[in-house]
Order: C-alpha cells, then structure tokens, then sequence
C-alpha cells in the first residue's frame, strides 16, 4: 500500500460521504417527493460509487474489486427501479405534481 | 472513543429509534415499511458481532420475506382498519408497563452474565472436522441440533397448510390472489426479468457455500423465493394453481428427505439423525438442496397468499 494511493482512498470516500450528506439534506429540506427522490438517487449513484472507487485499492484482485463493483452495480438498479415506481405511484395520486 | 465504537452506539441509537416508530406508527403501513428497515438495521448488528450467519438470516427473513409477508397483510386489512375498535388507555399503558418490564428483565440478564459461562462450544468446535463441514453454524444446524432443524422445516410446511386454510372451502386448491401491482409497469417488468438470473445464481451458491462458509438452505431458498415473488408481483407469471401435485411435492420434498435419512439413521447409523461416518457430510448436503427448494417454493406460496380463486380449466 503506497501513500499515494493511501491519500487516493482518502480523497474518494469523503467526497462520497459528501455526497450522502447532500443526500439527505436534500431529502430533508427538498419540497417534494419527486425532488427528494432526486436527491436520493443521487447519493446512491454518486455517493456509494466514490466509495467503492476508493475502497478498490484496499481489497483483494480481482475478486474483491468485482464484488464490490458488482454492490454498486446491483443499489444503482435496485435504487433507480424503485424511485421509478415511487414517482409512478406520486404522479398517479397527485396529477398536480 | 475509537470510531468503531461511535458507529456502534449510532447503531444502536438508531435501532432503538426505529423500533419507537414502529409502535408508535398509526399507519399500518408505515409500521411495516419501518419493520423492514429494522430487519436491515439488525442485520448489521449481527455483522458488528461477528454473526454473519444470523446477519444472513435476518436481512433475507425479517428484511425480505417478513416484510412482504406484513404488507400483504396490511393491505388486505385496509378495508377494515377505520373500523377497528380501539383500545382504551388503561390497556394501552399496562400492554407498556408489562413490555417494560420484560425487556427490563432481559436486560438485567445480558448485562449481568454468570462468572462462569458453560459452554459446549470447544468441544462442538473440536469434533467439527468429523461431519466434513467448514463452517461451524451448518456443523450446529445439521449435526449437533439435527432434531430442531427438522422440526423448522416442517413447522414452515403447516404455517403453509394454515394459510390455505384460510381460503372458503370453494376456493381449496384454487389460485392464490397474490395483489399484483396495480397496472403492468414497464420498470417492474425489466427488473423482474434482470434480477432472478443473477438472484437465483447467488441463492443457489448461499446453499452451497453454507457447509463451509456463512450461508445455508434457508438464506439461498429466501434469495430464490425472493426471484419468484417479484416476478410473480411484476405479472410475468402467474401465482400457480395450489392443488398442482408437483408444487405439493416441492414443497414436502425437503422436509421428507431429511427424515428419511434420519430414519436411516437408525440402522445404518447411532440412532435418529446420525450419519454413518464418513457420510456425514453427502448426506447433509443432498438434505440441504431438498431444503433449499421447498424452503424456496413455501415461501413463495405464503408470501402469493390464501387462494382466492379456482383455475380456469
């Protein structure tokens, strides 16, 4: 483990814990539920990919790196499908929104 | 303080937070969709305690399964639920107190434990080697406590039975009347059919990792019930007809295998649910598959629900 790539996982997971953050700010302080799904989504995609990227030098290869890409990979799909369907569900309740 | 220990009374603090709303909840929806997130809260307890095992279980059964199985139930009492009778305040406060004092017990128990701890767990670890099993859990479940294992698995095959109980009498054997989500929907559509390839790989590779690694029947046949359910609730396939013979035999298949190589036990082996040296684990593994399935066909018959309708002939 070099320093360099030491300050590389540093780097990579506050920025993805940023993210989280902003994350929940925003499904905290967003007017409603589409925009909150929004900020949601966004600290999956984002958030959780930083800090798998960061994470990657620390695990074995490449059996390690594939599961926690494949981690990513499966909260982003199961992240997008369900916001999907919440919104369905909201624009079928409230035509307004 | 070192973080490890910041993340644990987190943890904690959360758990108990969450485990608040559920009581707390009016809605019995939100007190199920607050269940599901302690499921998932628990089951990085157990991780924390090193029980990945247990953790295994708990996300699969109280996060998934359970889950699913609650909000079933709360929408069929929907209709129902402005109609129910309340309870009065004296009830409600001596429902709490009784509570409170149970989990005050409990808690004066794990806090104090004896000076000395009796434990089988050195001499169950050091004859694991005989049963061929890696994984000391699977060595507990299929050897040690063989007997309690049978009796779950026969247990889950009549909660099954009462469910279909549940259906009036023109209706046994009918089609059971899982709600389907209200309209066909594409996004549902495509993830039931992305998902099960990749589920039904890793539930099958939990069965069979278990005799050495964390896993086991019941974690991989949730994850393979878990495949069936949503592409049962996406509307790509129907609930079956419960009176298919077939289905029948799936779902007896795993708990009768395990009692006919218990039986054998008797002759071939010590007594009931021995295994003769050498065969141990063969014997344990072929159980464990039958298990795996019907595990994975009862559940996804009782998460479908009582049957509500005859097939059409």
């Amino acid at each position: 483990m070099t320093p360099v790539l030491n300050i590389f996982t540093a780097i990579a997971v506050s920025a993805g814990a940023f993210f989280f953050i902003a994350g929940t700010v925003g499904l905290l302080r967003f007017p409603d539920t589409l925009t909150r799904l929004h900020a949601l989504t966004k600290a999956d995609n984002l958030g959780l990919g930083l800090v798998v990227l960061g994470l990657l030098p620390l695990v074995e290869w490449p059996f390690g790196a594939l599961k926690l890409i494949s981690v990513w990979l499966l909260v982003q799909l199961s992240g997008a499908i369900v916001a999907q369907l919440i919104a369905d569900f909201v624009r079928r309740e409230e035509p307004h929104a | 303080m070192s973080t490890v220990f910041i993340f644990d009374v987190a943890l904690v603090a959360l758990l108990l937070a969450v485990a608040t709303w559920i009581i707390a909840a009016r809605a019995t929806f939100s007190a199920v969709v607050a269940f599901v997130a302690y499921g998932l809260l628990l089951a990085i307890v157990w991780v924390e305690l090193s029980a990945i095992d247990v953790a295994l279980t708990e996300a699969a059964i109280g996060g998934g399964v359970t889950g699913m199985l609650l909000l079933g139930a709360a929408s069929r009492l929907r209709e129902t639920e402005a109609a129910a009778v309340s309870v009065g305040a004296a009830l409600r406060w001596t429902a709490a107190a009784l509570c409170a004092l149970i989990a005050a017990g409990l808690a004066a128990i794990v806090l104090s434990p004896p000076s000395t701890v009796f434990t089988l767990a050195p001499q169950a670890l050091a004859h694991l080697p005989e049963s061929g099993l890696g994984n000391p859990v699977a060595g507990v479940l299929f050897v040690y406590r063989a007997f309690d294992t049978l009796l779950e698995k026969v247990v889950l095959v009549l909660v099954l039975v009462g469910v279909w109980s549940l259906a009036p009498d023109r209706f046994w054997g009918g089609v059971p009347g899982l709600r389907v989500y209200q309209q066909p929907n594409s996004v549902l559509t495509l993830l039931a059919q992305l998902l099960p390839p990749l589920g039904i790989a890793v539930g099958i590779y939990m069965f069979w990792t278990g005799a050495n690694n964390p896993g086991g029947a019941f974690q991989g046949g949730t994850v393979l019930a878990a495949m069936w359910i949503l592409v049962m609730i996406a509307g790509l396939q129907n609930a079956p007809s419960t009176d298919r013979r077939a289905l029948r035999l799936l779902v007896v298949l795993g708990p009768a295998i395990f009692l006919v190589i218990g039986l054998a036990g008797f002759t071939l082996a010590d007594g009931f649910l021995a295994y003769p040296p050498g065969y141990a684990k063969p014997l344990i593994i072929i159980a464990e598959a039958a298990l795996t399935l019907s595990i994975a066909v009862t559940l996804g018959l009782l998460a479908a629900g009582p049957p509500e309708r005859m097939a059409r002939r």
